[in-house]
């Protein structure tokens, strides 16, 4: 046994795939949309969304018992934007560059559903720990589907990875774009983060018969 | 736990220890963190300042550094000879030129004041700069950015910031691609009259070669925002034309 029981390990892995927080729960799915058009701004969302997440749950994990139900939604509401919005201010004290790269995924973090979701679903029932593996295995399963929308949208959109140039110059006219090869802009638009979306989840259901509902 | 978490009592109890912790906890990091953000945020002034009229620490294609914060304070007062600010068309050199607020003063033209308008002279390399703030809204929020003039108001230099663009769209703004492209572009006619430079999608130049059509490739998916660039570069730097046209005519005499 390694670091982590079984029960545990699952708790990471499960999201990855057969839990997917955005292909099968299809939650998050609007920060999914909005900021997929550049590997880069995908993960950075993706290492944010995991650091809010696991702290997150934490919290609200070890405020589970003293919370009241009537209000947790609110209460929710309010751990994750003081969270964010402390976070941010630190980050413009000193580290301010990577507080300017970080500025506009703050709201978007506050309203990701994956984070209320997680929160409402899995860290007001269990012990401190097993949410906080709970929170980081859900932020990667998000981050990997973002990583995988961004990787195409990048690479048919603006012909780079990570802002690299990987297909040759399209101006120039040099690698790919010397036999005709166009980038297609219409892959930088929110509806087609969407289209490869549904595309990842008729692969995964396709692969996995158990996925499908009635 | 024996404690009954339904009652109302608790709950009005609870939002209300709620509210003042987290509160209060926002309000301490507010306050202890401000002069360390206002520093911050004084110095990134300077830095963009002195961005746009090249003095930067940029290697390569696509890479954008600012001069460090430790040497950001020498180098501006180094490189920027003058600090103006022009009301009502009477010019005058204030050394805090740069703090000045063009948001606040936007809203002051609009509610009937007269609105200062700052102006920053630099020179690097014996070339003569003038720095103009400019500042309007983006598709989510606002942007903003500096612009370099030469005094025949040919754009020598750009430094374009957002709030809240969409990142890979109207982010783009503040890319290399997108702020060199104004390199060279006119904002006044042969004849002399402001017409200003619009982003123009399909202007058949992308590597922008012709400098005099008055108009920048567009970037794609981000119509909006390339508006909003086209509208404060024609609004803000209007009010410009008074002081370089003076200019001209002490230069003639």
């Amino acid at each position: 046994m390694g670091l982590l029981s079984k029960k545990d390990a699952k708790l990471i892995t499960d999201p990855l795939a057969d839990n997917n927080p955005i292909t099968i729960q299809v939650l998050g799915i609007c920060s999914a949309l909005a900021i997929t058009a550049e590997l880069k701004a995908s993960l950075v969302m993706g290492i944010a969304v995991m650091f809010v997440l696991g702290i997150g749950n934490v919290v609200i994990s070890l405020m589970r018992n003293i919370i009241p139900s009537k209000i947790r939604i609110i209460v929710q509401l309010i751990v994750v934007a003081a969270l964010v919005i402390i976070v941010d201010q630190v980050l413009k004290a000193f580290a301010y560059e990577l507080s300017k790269t970080l500025s506009v995924f703050v709201g978007l973090i506050i309203t990701n559903c994956i984070i209320m979701g997680r929160f409402e679903a899995f860290a007001l029932a269990n012990k401190p720990w097993r949410s906080f593996l709970d929170g980081i295995g859900n932020a990667l399963g998000y981050a990997l589907i973002l990583l995988i929308v961004g990787f195409f949208r990048e690479l048919l959109g603006s012909g780079t990875l990570f802002g690299i140039p990987v297909l040759g110059d399209p101006i120039e006219k040099t690698g790919v774009y010397s036999l005709g090869y166009e980038n297609n802009g219409f892959m930088l638009m929110p509806p087609m983060a969407l289209i490869i979306v549904g595309l990842i989840i008729w692969v995964q259901r396709s692969r996995n018969k158990a996925l499908i509902e009635d | 736990m024996a404690m009954n978490t339904d009652k109302n009592s608790y709950t009005v109890i609870f939002a209300i220890v709620m509210v003042l912790v987290v509160g209060s906890l926002l309000a301490f990091t507010a306050a202890t963190l401000k002069p360390n953000i206002a520093e911050n945020r004084r110095m990134e002034r300077q830095q963009n300042i002195l961005y746009a009229m090249g003095v930067n620490g940029n290697e390569g294609d696509g890479d954008i550094t600012f001069v460090s914060t430790d040497k950001v304070a020498g180098d501006f007062s180094k490189y920027i000879t003058k600090q103006l600010v022009i009301e009502d068309g009477v010019v005058k050199e204030d050394k805090e030129a740069y703090l000045i607020d063009v948001k606040k003063e936007q809203a002051k033209a609009k509610n009937g004041g007269t609105r200062r308008l700052p102006l920053f002279v630099g020179v690097k390399d014996g070339k003569t700069f003038y720095i103009a703030p400019i500042r309007g809204k983006g598709l989510w929020d606002a942007i903003w950015g500096y612009v370099a003039l030469d005094e025949n108001m040919v754009v020598q230099g750009t430094f374009f910031d957002h709030a809240g663009e969409t990142p890979g769209l109207g982010a783009n703004i503040k890319q290399r691609y997108f702020m060199d492209d104004f390199y060279g572009e006119k904002l006044l006619t042969d004849a002399g009259a402001f017409k200003g430079i619009t982003v123009a999608k399909g202007n058949n130049d992308p590597k922008n070669l012709i400098k005099d059509d008055y108009e920048v490739d567009a970037l794609a998916g981000a119509t909006i925002t390339g508006d909003g660039v086209s509208a404060m570069i024609k609004k803000d730097l209007k009010l410009y034309q008074p002081y370089f046209e003076n200019l001209k005519k002490l230069a003639s005499n």
